[in-house]
C-alpha cells in the first residue's frame, strides 16, 4: 500500500492520459509516444550514474570530499564541481539525491548549490547540440553567465543555510 | 546514443576495480544505487508522463505562435510560465528549442523557455522540499528563476 502511494501521482496522470484517450485519440498516442521514448531514455542513462554514485559512496572518504567540495577548496572546488556537474547526463532532479550524498559527506553548501546550477546550465554532451543550433554567442552567453550566477547565488545561500539544516 | 556507451564503459570498469579491491564494498554500493534509483522512479515516471502530456497538448508550432517575433513582453511572460511547470532534460530541451526558433519563435522568449525547463519545476518541487526542506526548495527555484530572466535579457541586448 505504502508502494503504491508513492505512485499515485504517477497514476492520477495515467488516468488523465486514459480520459484523453477518449476524448482525442491522436493527441493521446503522442503523448505515450513521447513519454515512452523519454523513459526509455532515461533507464538507459541512470544505471551508470547511480552506479558510480554508488561507488563514490563507499570508495571516496569524508576528509577527500572535504578537500574537494569543502569550505576551503577555493578555485579546486570549482573546477572539480564543474567537472562533476557537466559530465554527468540528466534532467536536474536526478541531481538531488546526488547533492544530498555529497552534503553528507561534507561538501558545502555553496558548492552544492553551484552544483545544481552547474548541472541544469552545461551538459557536456548536448553542448555541442547547443553550440550548433543556437551558434557561439548564444551559447558562451549562456554557460559564463549561468556559472557566474550560480556562484554567487551559492555564496549567498550559504549564509542563509547551514548543511545540518538541509540534512 | 554515444555518451551513454561512455558512460556504461566507465561504470563498468569502477566496477569491476571495485569488485576486485572489496567485495563487500561493492556490494554495499550497488546496493546504495539500487535504492536511490528505487526512491526516485516514481517521481520521475510521473514527471516524464506530465512532460509527455504537456508536451504532445503543447506542439511546437502552438508554442511558436504565442512567443513569436513580436511577443514581446507578454511572450516573455508565457514562456517563463510555460518553461517553470516541469524540468526536461536538457537533450530534449535544446531540440525543443531549436525547433521552435525554426517555427518563428523569438530568440530571448525562446531562451527564458529552455532555461526554466532545464532549472525550474513546479512538478518535481514536492521531489524537491522532500529532499533539501521547503525553504531552500523555494528559493533554489527562485534563484534559476531569477537567472533565466537575466539570461534572456542579456540575449535581448545582445543578439536581437
Amino acid at each position: 500500500m505504502k508502494q503504491l502511494k508513492r505512485y499515485r501521482f504517477f497514476l492520477i496522470l495515467l488516468s488523465g492520459l486514459f480520459l484523453m484517450a477518449f476524448i482525442n485519440q491522436a493527441v493521446a498516442a503522442e503523448a505515450v509516444q513521447l513519454t515512452g521514448k523519454n523513459i526509455l531514455d532515461m533507464l538507459i542513462l541512470l544505471p551508470p550514474i547511480f552506479i558510480l554514485v554508488g561507488l563514490l559512496d563507499q570508495w571516496v572518504k569524508k576528509e577527500t570530499l572535504i578537500r574537494y567540495m569543502g569550505e576551503k577548496s577555493g578555485i579546486f572546488g570549482i573546477l572539480f564541481t564543474v567537472l562533476l556537474a557537466t559530465a554527468a547526463a540528466g534532467p536536474l532532479y536526478i541531481a538531488f539525491p546526488i547533492a544530498v550524498l555529497l552534503l553528507k559527506k561534507g561538501a558545502s553548501v555553496r558548492y552544492i548549490v553551484f552544483f545544481l546550477g552547474a548541472w541544469s546550465t552545461v551538459k557536456l554532451p548536448v553542448l555541442v547540440y547547443e553550440f550548433t543550433s543556437f551558434g557561439l554567442e548564444f551559447t558562451l552567453i549562456h554557460i559564463s553567465f549561468g556559472l557566474v550566477f550560480y556562484y554567487v547565488t551559492g555564496i549567498l545561500f550559504e549564509k542563509m543555510y547551514s548543511r545540518q539544516k538541509l540534512l | 546514443m554515444a555518451n551513454g556507451i561512455v558512460l556504461y564503459t566507465i561504470a563498468a570498469v569502477y566496477l569491476g576495480i571495485s569488485f576486485i579491491k572489496d567485495k563487500h564494498k561493492t556490494k554495499a554500493a550497488v546496493l546504495s544505487s539500487w535504492k536511490m534509483f528505487r526512491n526516485v522512479l516514481p517521481d520521475l515516471l510521473a514527471i516524464m508522463l506530465f512532460v509527455g502530456l504537456t508536451l504532445s497538448l503543447l506542439t511546437p508550432s502552438l508554442i511558436s505562435s504565442i512567443i513569436g517575433e513580436n511577443s514581446g513582453l507578454p511572450g516573455m511572460v508565457y514562456s517563463t510560465i510555460i518553461g517553470s511547470i516541469a524540468i526536461v532534460p536538457s537533450f530534449i530541451v535544446f531540440p525543443l528549442g531549436h525547433t521552435l526558433v525554426e517555427n518563428g519563435a523569438a530568440l530571448p522568449q525562446v531562451a527564458v523557455l529552455m532555461s526554466t525547463l532545464m532549472s525550474v519545476g513546479l512538478a518535481s518541487l514536492s521531489m524537491e522540499q522532500k529532499t533539501f526542506g521547503h525553504r531552500f526548495a523555494y528559493a533554489r527555484n527562485v534563484s534559476a528563476l531569477v537567472m533565466s530572466l537575466l539570461f534572456a535579457f542579456i540575449i535581448w541586448v545582445v543578439m536581437t
